[in-house]
């Protein structure tokens, strides 16, 4: 056994070759195949601690007295932590509001809030002393929805909010509101020939990532602290952390480790600060890893949601208003709600133009879990909402619903109901005509010559059916998502690429913070860097913070802002070496001084491809290296009145068809087929692309179908912390899912690329919604959908 | 207690093992192999999928003890695994075959990206499909993977199915990890 398992085999290696445009393999594929790549829950260090914590067991009540004698008495414990043990007056964290406590001081405001923390040799001597310390809870009543948090009683979840929306917010537990108002919705209510109105429910979704919760802190010589992590964002963890450590942050080192997969529910922090803690107080490596139970209680979930909708339109079909009021659960803590309530807002009628509209989104505190950031991000409780309606008004006009949608779809330079123009292409219609036009997938394919194949139905080896009432739906779906971080937020990127000789030939260095969650960016960013400098060899450096920030790995936005950075540093590093050349060899052709120069296949060459130089020669044994950060387009907040403003840096666009079958009589489900036609503007690796459209997809599948985490209504407390009861799509509940990719450049994106993991996410679920209502003819307002919805016996 | 049994080929033994210790933290914390993953650690992801006897077993589910004695294939040595079948189910001519003698030569592995490795055809057809995101679900759907085609190498799509639906994946939609299975599937009945 190695004594340290810590640094090695997190560095992505430079072997797969492939420029922009190629399906290049992963540099990080052999590893992750052989069992070597290190993730955070790998960590390993000689004399290493394990780390546990304890979690309350009631929603909301007050803390009377905390004991820590008998755990820290027990044999191999090294510590025990609690609120009074943490070392500097900073004492809460949050991405945008500081309000959740590192520990608990003096109140729990959700089931599984972290209380105490203890270090000891072994994880079960670790579970058993923090199973010793006595908690002595006063209950509180809980608040657990609208009406319960803005009763004129309600008990406030933060007594003393002094953030920023705490001006504009109606009540103290309400994180944020965002109304978009836009025209003049009751004029345009008059001028409609149909209106329908829908109230829709959106259940709480896990990002229910592989890899849990987990890494390792080591303390270091000069009273600092090292952490090995699996993050989405380095530098948004380390302002958190620092500060409650009492360290600089120069003195708090971060390393990724291997990710396995975040979808959101890794923006916010989880067991970062709580090991270094426990690292710093028993001067000896720390190591943390939630289980599965207690990785539903470790990070937040997807906001459940109420929504109203009001849709208006002529009888030819033209959306004449839509007016909406958004409720999304925030639980205890803000993490991402602000954002979240700007995303739901400012896309809340979906991809079509239309001009009188009236949104009203909030996100409240409550003592439920807390909630946050999962893929699509507002954007998807918005668009199950928005195209039920559709639906409901194309059947109320008689119209085919792909019809309807195409005389509404926003296209290029159609005005947001924010009044921002979307200024790049918008196949919306496109998109649907594609989806529309693949082949349908054969009727009753159970049926083989040995009878029917239990398999290919509803209810598959249970062995429910034969075919007797099963039914096949066919519904369609189309979303938009923002990409980038929207509102104004200074989103960049750092990227430092170097270049040098090594080996006898030239080899580029990429050093970023990107975290690498699984999504490929490892893989563009090399293909960026052998595009613009002409070399084979990329070495991807391990990501850390001794680079600048590269933000966040969400909103779509790695590829285009850290890959834009990347592209932006490597025409630096170009600009140099030619200037290099220049300097060394340019007396020696007269096309160095006048031609136009690139790089390509290890030399220096005119754009008439005239070689001029090996870039061995050129660079000798100097290295050229450029560390620079890089900018989208700046965008601003919206106006907290009306809603109107350039909030958004970029749209993303995915139109889904699904086919299901469902066995009416017992409530089953069987997704036959789920097609995605989406626009990427640019696909830099066309195999990643399909892999991400068809995990987004999946995940939207999931919380059409099945996943949604129980909230009991009375206690708060979570009812299915575990894989046992909160399910998600396994081989057998999915489909196939050809994908349709279109590439229409958005001229202000590198490449012309769009961000796309998050589009797909969206309109999967609306699109299985309505195809299970085309078979069924029942309503179905709430996601997931039940057995019991499907038969009318709810 | 101190526990032996075999793992990939090699006798192991670890010491001081706490009697709930399961066969997959043994794995992971005592013998230095943490490929087997530990994504739920209650039988229901599949991602700790080991061999125990040649069968496929949650290791998270198997207590350390129980596997006293007994033969242990985790990912780490699928390779090796894949070799071994490939030269027992082989031709039938007898003597050292070229492609046997070079698996004896020493081949370097790059230390960080592990280039150069000897992989099984499975966990080739896994990079080559981009059957691989983020990974963690990886180790134990090529466990399962593999031992199918070891029982059933011409699989229909349902087969696939079947085979691999105690192993979760979040991020693929599995139709890369379909893809892999068939592509894997191919290429041995080819004897590529």
């Amino acid at each position: 056994m190695p004594t340290n398992g810590v640094p090695a085999k997190i560095t992505q290696g430079s072997g797969a070759k492939g420029g922009i445009g190629e399906s290049t393999l992963r540099p990080d594929g052999t590893l992750k195949v052989t069992g070597e790549f290190a993730y955070s829950s790998d960590m390993w260090h000689e004399d290493m601690l394990w780390g546990q914590i304890l979690r309350s067991t009631v929603a909301h009540a007050e803390i009377v007295s905390v004991d820590t004698s008998e755990a820290l008495a027990t044999p191999g414990v090294y510590a025990v932590m609690t609120y009074d043990d943490l070392p500097t007056e900073v004492k809460h964290y949050g991405l945008e509001i500081q309000d959740t406590p590192v520990l608990a001081h003096g109140k729990v405001r959700h089931h599984g809030e972290p209380v105490a923390i203890v270090a000891a040799d072994h994880p079960e001597t670790a579970r058993r002393a923090a199973a010793k310390i006595k908690v002595d809870y006063r209950e509180l009543p809980v608040i657990t929805d609208e009406a319960s948090a803005t009763a004129p009683d309600a008990i406030l979840i933060h007594e003393h909010r002094d953030d920023h929306h705490i001006g504009h917010v109606p009540h103290p537990n309400i994180v944020h509101r965002q109304p978009i108002v836009r025209g003049d919705v009751a004029a345009a209510r008059g001028r409609a020939d149909v209106i329908v109105e829908g109230e829709y429910t959106f259940g709480m979704q896990d990002q229910a990532f592989l890899g849990p919760e987990s890494g390792l802190a080591v303390p270091e010589e000069d009273g600092g602290v090292h952490l090995y992590i699996a993050t989405q964002w380095l530098h948004s963890d380390l302002r958190q952390i620092a500060p409650v450590l009492g360290l600089p942050e120069d003195k708090v080192r971060m390393t990724l480790a291997g990710v396995g997969g975040a979808f959101g529910g890794r923006e916010d922090l989880s067991m970062q600060i709580h090991a270094c803690l426990l690292a710093l107080r028993t001067g000896k490596p720390v190591k943390i890893v939630y289980n599965r139970f207690e990785s539903f209680f470790g990070h937040v979930h997807r906001h459940p949601a109420k929504l109203h909708y009001e849709h208006g339109a002529t009888a030819d079909g033209k959306l004449t208003h839509v007016k909406a009021r958004i409720v999304l659960d925030g639980g205890a803590y803000a993490s991402a709600s602000p954002a979240v309530v700007g995303n739901a807002s400012s896309l809340g009628v979906g991809p079509y133009a239309v001009d009188d509209v009236d949104i009203e989104a909030i996100a409240l505190y409550t003592n439920n879990p807390p909630c946050g950031a999962m893929r699509g991000f507002g954007a998807v409780q918005a668009c199950f909402a928005y195209e039920a309606q559709m639906d409901k008004l194309a059947a109320k006009l008689g119209m085919d619903p792909v019809e309807l949608r195409r005389r509404n779809a926003m296209e290029q330079g159609t005005l947001l109901p924010t009044g921002q123009p979307v200024d790049s292409p918008a196949p919306v219609a496109e998109l649907l005509r594609r989806v529309k036009a693949m082949p349908m997938p054969p009727e009753r394919q159970w049926e083989s010559s040995e009878g029917a194949d239990v398999r290919q139905l509803p209810g598959g080896l249970s062995n429910t059916t034969h075919g007797e009432g099963v039914v096949r739906g066919v519904g369609y779906a189309v979303g938009i998502k923002n990409v980038g971080f929207s509102e104004g937020f200074d989103d960049y990127s750092t990227a430092r690429v170097r270049m040098e000789v090594a080996g006898g030939e030239p080899v580029a260095t990429v050093h970023t913070a990107m975290a690498e969650v699984g999504q490929g960016g490892v893989t563009v960013h090399a293909q960026i860097a052998r595009t613009e400098l002409g070399v084979a060899q990329v070495t991807i450096h391990p990501a850390d913070t001794r680079v600048g920030s590269a933000g966040s790995t969400s909103a779509s936005r790695q590829t285009y802002v850290t890959g834009g950075a990347i592209k932006n540093a490597c025409e630096r590093v170009r600009e140099k070496v030619l200037d290099l050349g220049r300097r060394k060899l340019g007396s020696s052709h007269p096309a160095w001084a006048h031609a136009e120069l690139l790089l390509e296949g290890g030399k220096v060459v005119t754009d008439g491809g005239e070689v001029l130089a090996d870039l061995v020669d050129v660079l000798g044994d100097e290295a050229v290296e450029v560390e620079e950060e890089w900018r989208h387009r700046p965008t601003e907040p919206f106006d907290l009145r009306t809603g109107q403003g350039n909030g958004h840096v970029q749209y993303s666009f995915a139109a889904h068809r699904a086919v299901v079958e469902v066995d009416t009589e017992l409530g089953l489900v069987k997704v036959i087929e789920l097609a995605c036609a989406q626009d990427v503007g640019k696909a830099l690796n066309p195999l990643s692309v399909e892999g991400q459209i068809q995990g987004g997809t999946t995940q939207g599948l999931g919380v059409a179908v099945m996943e949604e985490i129980l909230v009991d209504p009375v206690t708060a407390k979570v009812r299915n912390p575990s894989f046992t009861d909160y399910l998600i799509p396994t081989i057998l509940d999915t489909p196939t899912i050809p994908v349709d990719v279109l590439e229409l450049a958005d001229d202000h994106a590198p490449y012309g690329l769009r961000g796309i993991g998050e589009a797909p996410t969206l309109s999967s679920t609306p699109a299985v919604l309505a195809a299970i209502r085309a078979a069924t003819g029942r309503e179905l307002n709430r996601t997931p959908v039940r057995p019991e919805h499907l038969t009318g016996t709810a | 207690m101190r526990v032996h049994f075999t793992v990939n080929g090699r006798p192991q033994q670890a010491d001081d093992v706490w009697e709930g210790e399961s066969l997959l933290y043994v794995l992971r914390e005592r013998l230095g192999l943490p490929g087997s993953k530990n994504a739920c650690e209650q039988g229901e992801c599949g991602s700790c999928t080991v061999r125990l006897d040649g069968v496929p077993v949650c290791s998270c589910l198997v207590a350390a003890g129980q596997a006293e004695g007994r033969e242990v294939v985790t990912v780490e040595g699928l390779a090796d695994h894949a070799r071994q079948r490939a030269r027992a189910t082989g031709d039938g001519s007898s003597g050292t075959s070229l492609d046997e003698a070079k698996g004896w030569q020493a081949h370097g592995a790059d230390s960080r990206t592990g280039e150069g490795a000897e992989l099984s055809p499975v966990q080739q057809a896994f990079i080559d499909a981009g059957a691989v995101q983020c990974g963690f679900c990886t180790p134990g759907l090529l466990v399962a993977a593999d031992e199918m085609l070891e029982r059933n190498p011409s699989p229909s799509d349902a087969d696939i199915r079947e085979a691999l639906s105690g192993n979760l994946c979040r991020c693929t939609g599995y139709e890369k990890i379909m893809d892999a299975v068939r592509l894997a599937a191919a290429r041995q009945s080819e004897g590529v």
